[in-house]
Formats: C-alpha cells, structure tokens, sequence
C-alpha cells in the first residue's frame, strides 16, 4: 500500500463504500430487525462519525484529486476533495451519526417497508450525497445527484399504499428532474466549447458574460428546485411529511444543503468571477423565500409540515447570503464576501443540526402517539421530558436567540448587511440595507413559530385522552437527539473557534479578500475595526450565574416553599384542555397580518348547526398561480396527442403509410 | 495607571447592574404616580413597588398542578436575561467591560430569549388565558422586534459598529441636528417601547380585563417569589428599554472618559432623565387610548415602517 491510499480521500471513498456495503448487506436479512433495522444503522452511525472527523481533520490539508475507472468507458469518475468538500462532508457525516442512531431505535417492524430495503435505501442516500460533494466532472455529479434523488424518492414513499404519499413522491421526483435536467445544461454551458465535462476543465473555460450569466441562472433554477426556493418550493411541504421522520430529518438537514453546496461551487469556483448584479437574483428570492416559509410555517397545524415550511425560510436565508457574497464580490470587496460567505456555510452547519434535531423529535411524538396533527397534542413535557428539553435546544437555535447557534450566523449575515451600504454601486447600496429589514422579520416570526411549534406540542395539557400514556423515546432515539442538541449547543458556543475554520473554506474561492483573524479565543469579532464583538461563552456563564444566584438569594433570603394547587379557572370550574389555544388559534394573527400571503378557504358553522365544524383550509397561492396553469396545458397538449391514438391497427397502418409515402417523397 | 483604569471600567459596570437592579421598582413608582397626578387620582407612594415585591417574595408559591418544570424555571431566566440586558445597555458610562460579550443585535436577542421564556411558561399551564396572552405578547414581539432592531441598526449604520457603548459614546459626541433620520427612528423606538413593555396604548398595566390584556394574562399562573421576580423583571424591561433609548437619542451626559468625576454626575443626570422619561411616558399613556388587539398590529407595523424610514432617511440623504 502507498501512503496514497491512507489520504483523506481514499478513506471517504472507502467510507463511502461501506455505506452501500451497508446498504447491500441490509438485503442479507431484510426482514431482521435487530440486524437490518439496528446493528447495521448503528454501524452507518460509525461510519458518518469517521467521516466527519476525516474531513474536519484534514479541512486545511491541500486539494486531492482522483479518478475512479467506473461508469461508462472513456468517462471515468473524477473526484476531487477541497475545503469546501470536505466542509459539507463533515456537515453530512456529522448530522448523520446523529440521525442514523437515531433511526437504529426508529424503524421498528412492521411499519411500512422492510427494513432491509429502508437499510439499503438509507445508506445508498447516504453514499450518493457523500458523492456529490466529491465529484469533480459533471458526468460523476449527475449520476451521484440523480441516486441522491432516486434513493430518497424510494424513502419517501415508504409507505407508498397511501395514496397522498404515492403523490407527494411524484411531485419530489418531478421537481427533482426539472431541477437536474437545469444542472444538465448549466453544465452544458459551463464547458465554453472545449466539450469536456471534467470541473477542471470549466474553471479554464472562459466564457462570455452573457453565457456565464446563462449558466449562473440555470444552476440557481436547479439548485432552487432541490433547496426549495420560492416559486420551486411546493414539494417541500409534501414529501417532508411524507417521509419517515429521519429521512425527512436527512432530506432537510442535508440533502438541501448539497444543493447550497452545488450552487457555491458552480459560482465561486466554476464561473470563478461572478458579476454582482447576478447576486440580485439569489438576493431578492431568498428574501422573498424567508418571510414566505415562515409565514406558512405559522399557519401549519401538521408539525411536520411546520417544520418543512421553516426549512423553506431557512434556505431563504442562506439564499439571501449567496447573494450578499456574490454582489460583494463582483464589487470588490472581497473581505465583505468573505464574511457573508461564512455566515452561509455557518447557517448550512446550524440548519443541518437544527432541523435534523426538531425532525427527529417530531418523530419520537410521532411514534409515541401516533399523531402529526397539532390539534391533537399537548402536554407532552410531562410524558416525555428527553424528548421535550431537547427539541427545546432546537427550537430555541432555530429561533434565533442566543447563545445558540441560530443566532451567530444570524449575526454575522447581519454584520454583512450592515456594509452593505458601501457597495459602489447607486440605488443598490440603499436598497441593500433594507433587505436586513426583510431578514430581521422573518427571523423575529421564526420565534413566533417555535413557540407555537414547541407550546402546542409540548406544552399545556394533552388535547387527547390517549396522550397520557405516551412513552418517552428510547435509549438510542435519546442518544441521536443528544448528539444533535449537543452540536447545536457547541456552534452556538464556539464560534470563534469555527469561524477561522471555515475561512478555511473561503480562502479556496478567489473573493479577493479575507478576514482578519479573530484576537481572541472567546470573542467574536470578525471584522476588528467595528468593535462590533460576541462572546457567547461570557454571555451565557453570565445569565447562568445570575439565575444561579438569584435562586441561591431567594432561598436563603425568604424560603422555597411550593403548594400545588389547580389552575385558577376565573370561577368557571369546568376548564378543559380543549379551552387552550389550538394551533390554528395560535397561527391566528398570522393569518390576519398576512392575508394576501395565502388562498383562505373557511367553513364557518351557523348558530343553529347540530353539529358546529369549523375548518380552515390553507392554500399557496403560487400553486394555483403557476403550477395548475401549467400542468393544464401539459394536459390539453396530452389529450391533443392522444387523438392521434385510436388504438385501431388500421389507423396505425395509414400513419405508417403516410410516413413511408411522406419520405419517399422527400428522397425523390 | 492602566489597572487603575480598568478597575473603574469594571466599578462603573457593577455600578450599572446595581443601581438598574435597585432603581427598576422605583422608576415603575415615579411611572405610576405620574399617571396619578395627571388623571387626578390620589397617587400610592413611590415604594409601593418594593413593598409588593417584598410581599410577594415572603408568600408560599402556589404552583398549578400541570405545571411543568419549565413553568418555575422561567422566571430565573427572564430576570437573569434582564439583569445581563442591564450590563450591556451604558447608561451611566460607556466603558462597560462586559458589554463586548454582547453587542446591540445580541441585546435584542437577549431581549428576545426573555420573550419566549415567557411566552413557554404561559403555555405550560395550559389554559385558556395563558396561551392567549403567550399568542399575543408573540404577535406584539414578532413587529416590536424587527423595529427595535432597524432603530439599531440605523445607529449602527451611522457609527459604522453594533457595539452599544461605542455608539452611545460616539452619538454623544456629535451636535443634535446632525441626524434627521434618528427623529424618525426615535418615533419607532417610542412605538416599540410602549408595546414592549405592556403599556398603552398595546396593553394596559393596570387591568385585569380578560379581553385586552397581553402581559399580565401571561402571568396569571403565576405567584409569590416566582411573581415577584417576573414583576422585578418587568420593571426591569421598563428601565432597559428607556435606558436604550438615552443611549440611542439623548446620549449626553454619559460618563465617556475614565475619570471618577464623571461617573459621579452621570448618576445624577441618569435620576433626571429617568424622571423625564417617566413623565412622558405617564403623559403619553394619559392621552393615548387603547386599541383594539387587532389593531395592534396595524401599530406597530407603522413602528417597523417608521424605523425603515428613518434608515432610508440616512442612506438617501446621508443625514
């Protein structure tokens, strides 16, 4: 063996071939759920775990690049590991070992598939996202990318006998091609004539502006079609729900990040020299997709869809950051693109924990009551208080508030934002600032909604007899949630520590400037000459020590007495659970703030009804708008083809007639 | 000389937490005899607030039988939320040691924490009170909060930092008229502090009526010394909040340099502002009438709008 073969690629190729031994050996005994749903998970978990620590070992180890003679002849794989690769790898390892051990205590027999095939179709997911980031010629890309697709297509529709399910597959599968078929072409464009596919060969290629901006919005198309960009965004809220919950815990906290990961390198490295008003468009649709996720997500009664809703807004927010970086770069300041460039690959990080931990905990109230619907929850704190405290470290970083992780990246995006106003160019650096506005909104109704994600759910009383006996989540769920709360915590803790890191990242694109290192190990302060600073660690051992001391002085002063008693019922003695906001209560004011956001059905009961309903149906508008339209016209242009079938042979004898007479024709 | 220096720097810090710890309760008094006077009620002494607190913290605590451990743990973590808020805000110097911790975006999410403390504590009971007021005080917080943080950010944009004392110190140093934008700010800033901190024209602080109420429906659960410290804790909120704004609109007098002299006067000029602000507030909450919960959001959008106006303002005209 040369030392080649211990490089940090060969053993992520190597990890990466265990997933899909995994994932095969899952057939051995498909039915076996110690061994299929279990042991080999746990050993997944193992494997993300090496991958994560490979890659954040080998971060500023220099660029490696291989080839694989598989696939077809002449087309070998080319792959290749930089600080951006191997940023995500870790990303995607380290979120994995939280889900997969997670999933070792989840799939449980008899529900839906075999777990086998979830087994084989988990950790082909797996291995061909590792792959994405890996590969270095289009054609390497595309076949990873559309197993990447294909795999979760196969675990979303899980339980494929209902039909709602088989559908929301359908759309994902759809909008996933639409995506990919974009990619195809930018890729198309991006080899500026030489006709090879390799990445290599398109960071030489040089293309004309017009070309470069052509394959800048086709890869935005595509990628907006993974990550859930508004107007691409209606197969979020459908297949995360579908899923079960770790997929959709991979889906969101992973799989969308592969697509932030494709539109990074396709602008900052392929096209290497982005124009800053390409950076309009990522801009204003990823503000456009913040306040739109998190509005819907107010509205949600199904957690699950809550929680994809607010993947939506998230991936507005890293949009929003792509396009700070790319104005800031095409105008040459390129210490400000860094900047904003970290805060996208900080909130990549943060979303990745944050979301997989809040899906993952929808899971385990999933599986110990058996019910999705807000409406019919509650109380749950009581029952399941790992379950409970945890998600609660997620919905607070996801919220935004410090010292959690939500928060710093928050902040540095912001701190990005705040110079933008000197961005050389008229009208734009006035504009710029305001886009903070539109940032800050939607980042003040994320809280919003985590609190009606967490009160409705674990909160107040159980809406439902049957959730007093809920169970709280077993010891290998517990562990997963532990692991990603404990991420969450460490990002929101140490990001002075992370931040030089990932310049590490930034320092391979040529952004033409970098940040200044950090002066302290416990301060925040990327840019000096701001004095703008945070210090989380200071900041929480001091409201930890305050509340601490105020307890102490409490006691000693006065005492700690504690009665129980029932809760005051204002003289009305008959206060139910049924009595408490429900979620559509709760989303109530959204809903009246931002009308026009939604398509409002309402069914509201009379007086004299025997049996009052009230129902609210919730639409998006753009699907009407966009959506219906076209699959209309997909329709009419279908039924149009069909009338040349009749499915008499005579009729298929004259077409055939017709043809031949119509070339002889041309020939003569 | 430096040590010297720095001990001050940290004297003025402790100095800071202890006198807005101390003062919160009387500057809520001041606040409430004012109204007195001004609707010809006969005002309660100036230390009723301490007096209550004191009551409330030699009661037994009743707990509602569903109530969670979060429900009891909530209080610490306003009033410790709101104790950290006070070390960041200047208010009597500009040399805080601590506040590099935190700059004013992390002030606002310190701000923000305390909120949905609150607002989880309210829900845990589960009735029907409390998740109404956790639902608006959220609706209230989710506009107030974006405002706050444009009003910030304005300053922010015209010191060219986010760091709190570093904008009060430099605010402090320039002439008045020099910043037309930061009127406009400081109307958004007003509109937020009213709503934020429970008065009208948002919320009334001083009734129990089922239909307005916000803050206090929020604490219904509540009693004893778990009252007491969210009581604290709001007066606290009051004093952070106006505190902000001397530090953002009426930076004068703030004890800038390092001699002991100057952290001498600025208690003083602090009690002074302090009594203005709480005459305006009781003239405002005199002459203001309540409205409508769901009007309130239709107010404090005008707030937010207000504060994006004052930040074009300044990067329109550069004033």
């Amino acid at each position: 063996m040369t030392a080649l073969s211990y490089s940090p690629l060969s053993v992520c190729l190597g990890l990466i071939a265990t997933w899909i031994g995994i994932g095969v050996a899952g057939l051995l005994r498909p039915l076996n759920v110690a061994f299929a749903g279990r042991a080999l998970f746990l050993l997944g978990a193992a494997c993300g775990l090496a991958l994560a620590v490979v890659a954040a070992f080998s971060l500023s180890a220099p660029t490696e690049q291989t080839i694989l003679p598989v696939g077809l002849p002449d087309l070998p794989f080319h792959l290749r590991l930089d600080a951006l690769s191997r940023m995500f790898l870790f990303l995607l390892g380290a979120a994995a070992v939280g889900i997969s051990v997670f999933a070792a205590g989840y799939f449980r027999s008899g529900q839906g598939a075999a777990p086998g095939l979830l087994c084989l179709q988990y950790h082909l997911f797996l291995a061909s996202m590792a792959l994405v980031l890996l590969a270095d010629d289009a054609y390497a890309f595309m076949v990873a990318w559309e197993s990447m697709a294909l795999s979760s297509y196969f675990l979303v529709t899980t339980q494929h006998r209902i039909a709602e399910i088989r559908s929301a597959g359908f759309l994902y599968l759809l909008i996933a091609h639409l995506g990919a078929v974009a990619i195809l072409l930018a890729f198309g464009v991006l080899q500026g004539g030489s006709w090879r596919f390799t990445f290599d060969a398109m960071r030489t290629a040089r293309l004309s502006a017009p070309w470069a901006a052509t394959a800048f919005s086709l890869a935005l198309f595509g990628f907006g079609a993974k990550a859930g960009l508004v107007p691409l965004h209606v197969w979020l809220p459908e297949a995360h729900p579908a899923a079960p919950s770790p997929v959709s815990a991979l889906m969101s906290g992973v799989m969308l990040k592969t697509a932030i990961y494709g539109m990074l390198r396709i602008t900052f490295d392929l096209l290497g020299h982005p124009l800053w008003w390409w950076g309009l468009l990522p801009l204003g649709l990823g503000l456009l997709t913040a306040l739109f996720g998190v509005v819907f997500a107010a509205a949600q009664t199904d957690m699950k869809r809550l929680l994809a809703y607010s993947s939506i807004e998230n991936i507005g927010i890293l949009f929003t950051g792509i396009g700070l970086a790319i104005v800031f770069t095409g105008t040459g300041m390129g210490s400000l693109a860094t900047l904003a460039l970290i805060a996208v690959l900080y909130h990549a990080l943060n979303h990745a924990f944050m979301k997989s931990l809040l899906f993952l905990g929808t899971g385990a109230v999933l599986h110990a009551t058996g019910e999705r619907n807000l409406g019919r929850l509650g109380g749950l704190i009581h029952r399941m208080p790992w379950v409970a405290w945890l998600t609660l470290v997620g919905a607070l970083a996801i919220a935004g508030l410090p010292p959690l992780n939500g928060f710093v990246s928050e902040w540095l995006l912001l701190q990005a934002f705040l110079f933008a106003q000197e961005v050389p160019k008229p009208f734009i650096n006035m504009l710029l600032p305001l886009g903070a506005a539109v940032l800050v909104l939607s980042a003040a109704l994320a809280g919003y909604v985590m609190v009606k994600f967490f009160g409705v759910i674990f909160l107040g009383q159980p809406r439902e007899p049957k959730l007093r006996e809920a169970k709280d989540a077993g010891l290998l769920e517990r562990l997963g949630l532990l692991w990603l709360a404990a991420s969450c915590l460490l990002l929101g803790l140490l990001p002075a520590q992370i931040v030089p890191l990932l310049s590490l990242v930034t320092r391979q694109f040529a952004l033409g400037g970098e940040l200044p290192g950090n002066a302290s190990w416990w301060h925040l302060a990327p840019v000096p000459q701001r004095e703008s600073s945070y210090a989380p660690l200071i900041f929480l051992l001091t409201v930890v020590a305050v509340i601490v001391l105020t307890a102490l002085l409490v006691g000693l002063f006065y005492h700690r007495r504690v009665r129980r008693a029932a809760a005051w019922d204002c003289g009305f003695a008959r206060l139910d659970a049924r009595m408490q906001d429900t979620a559509e209560g709760f989303g109530q004011p959204i809903r009246h703030i931002f009308q026009s956001f939604f398509a409002l059905q309402r069914e509201l009961p009379s007086p004299f009804d025997r049996a009052p309903r009230y129902r609210v149906l919730i639409a998006d508008r753009l699907w009407g708008a966009i959506y219906l339209p076209i699959a209309r016209l997909v329709h009419a242009l279908a039924d149009a083809c069909a009338r040349l079938q009749h499915g008499r042979i005579a009729v298929y004898l004259l077409y055939s007639f017709v043809t031949l007479v119509a070339l002889l024709a041309l020939v003569i | 000389m430096s040590a010297l220096v720095n001990r001050l720097d940290w004297l003025t810090q402790i100095l800071e937490v202890f006198a807005a710890l101390a003062m919160a309760p009387l500057f809520l008094g001041w606040v409430i005899k004012c109204r007195a006077w001004l609707q010809n009620r006969s005002a309660p002494s100036l230390w009723q607030p301490y007096r209550t607190i004191r009551k409330l913290f030699l009661k037994d605590a009743v707990i509602a039988q569903n109530a969670s451990a979060l429900f009891r743990l909530a209080p610490y973590v306003v009033f410790g939320t709101m104790v950290t808020a006070a070390a960041v805000i200047p208010s009597m110097g500009s040399r805080l040691p601590f506040s590099t911790a935190a700059d004013a975006i992390a002030l606002v999410g310190l701000l923000a924490t305390a909120r949905v403390f609150l607002a989880l504590a309210a829900m845990d009971v589960g009735t029907a009170f409390g998740s109404m007021g956790a639902r608006r005080e959220m609706m209230v917080g989710f506009l107030a909060e974006p405002a706050l943080l444009m009003v910030i950010f304005l300053a922010a944009l015209i010191c060219s930092t986010t760091a709190l004392p570093t904008i009060t110190e430099h605010l402090a140093t320039q002439s008045l008229g020099l910043y037309p934008s930061l009127a406009f700010s400081g109307i958004a800033f007003t509109m937020v502090l009213l709503a934020e901190n429970a008065r009208l024209p948002v919320d009334n602080p001083a009734t129990h009526l089922e239909l307005t109420m916000i803050h206090e429906a929020m604490l219904l659960e509540y009693s004893a010394r778990h009252l007491a410290l969210m009581e604290w804790a709001a007066a606290l909120k009051l004093l952070n909040y106006t505190c902000i704004g001397f530090a953002l609109f009426l930076p004068w007098g703030i004890a800038t340099g390092t001699g002991p002299l100057a952290l001498l006067a600025a208690l003083p000029i602090l009690a002074g502002k302090l009594a203005l602000a709480g005459l305006s507030l009781a003239l405002i909450e005199t002459f203001a009438a309540k409205l409508r919960v769901l009007r309130a959001p239709e107010y404090l959008a005008s707030a937010f709008l207000f504060a994006v106006l004052g930040l074009l303002v300044h990067l329109l005209l550069g004033a």
